[in-house]
């Protein structure tokens, strides 16, 4: 039994129907339990008050936004080393998922940035990497849409996915790298350090790993989606020479 | 059963409703297409079975 078993795509259709409803239940449950334990039944926090609500979105929305693009390097680095269809279309699958997530993390940040930081945006050097992070996004879309050889184009967003993964570590470490700035440090961390209350690290883990199933089950039905588009248009191109 | 929210109330309930709703549309999106696309290529794999 070998992972690359699942490069093919018949196999891999077999087994994301097999694991679907299984990780979509538990994604809901993570979502909804974490999401209604946050609003519902945590305490207000003593500076920021009931806007720490906003952190249970938040948090898991940037974390993801991140992580999005580290499965999409991963993947296209598999295309460009190994060849396997279904994983450059994983990686194309994931890419509307990523720029959903950043989005979110965009505008609850900006939104909660309001009130906290008396402004709507900062060019803050993690706020920044994170609004060049969603324009990769953009461009790396496009580019798939833009070409119309299927090979090409999945070389060509690989190639600008290992360029755009400078910007998602950046995003990350940001505030690591440059001391300034009004975003502060990382919430959740695993060093010692306890950077949040429990009461509010709990339902935090709960949506964070909520925000992880939902990802996987939403690229495996996008990635199912784009490997019958694949089988699709080369039966159209077949039946157009016959 | 709703929390106080106080003077942030517009802050978080806008939070949650723009986060929320693009999360449905982006699981809306998802399942629609891949339904769609699914019709399509069995329709097209029929046509092939049947014209040889």
């Amino acid at each position: 039994m070998s992972i690359w078993e699942y490069a093919n795509p018949k196999k891999f259709i077999a087994t994301a129907d097999a694991v679907l409803p299984w990780f979509s239940g538990l994604a809901v449950i993570c979502l909804v339990g974490g999401l209604v334990w946050g609003f519902f039944f945590t305490p207000e926090d003593y500076r920021q008050g009931a806007t720490v609500k906003i952190f249970y979105l938040h948090v898991p929305a940037a974390m993801m936004a991140i992580n999005a693009w580290a499965m999409m390097l991963v993947t296209s680095l598999v295309w460009l080393i190994r060849r396997h269809h279904v994983s450059a279309l994983a990686a194309k699958a994931a890419a509307p998922i990523g720029l959903t997530f950043t989005l979110i993390a965009l505008v609850t940040g900006a939104i909660w940035g309001q009130p906290m930081w008396g402004t709507w945006w900062e060019w803050d050097p993690r706020l920044t990497s994170f609004l060049i992070l969603f324009l990769f996004y953009l461009g790396y879309m496009a580019l798939w849409e833009a070409i119309e050889n299927p090979d090409t184009a999945a070389d060509l967003t690989a190639i600008l996915c290992l360029v755009g993964s400078v910007f998602a570590i950046l995003s990350r470490y940001a505030v690591n790298f440059w001391n300034q700035g009004l975003h502060q440090g990382a919430s959740l961390s695993l060093d010692k350090q306890e950077n949040v209350a429990d009461v509010y690290w709990y339902p935090a883990l709960v949506c964070i790993v909520g925000f992880v199933l939902l990802f996987i089950v939403l690229v495996l039905v996008r990635t199912k989606t784009e490997i019958r588009r694949r089988r699709l248009h080369a039966l159209e191109m077949r039946e157009r020479m016959g | 059963m709703m929390p106080e929210l106080g003077k942030y109330a517009a802050t978080v309930l806008s939070a949650y409703g723009i986060s929320l709703g693009l999360l449905a549309w982006l699981i809306l999106q998802s399942l629609w297409k891949s339904r769609r696309m699914k019709r399509k290529l069995d329709a097209a794999e029929a046509r092939r079975q049947r014209n040889g």
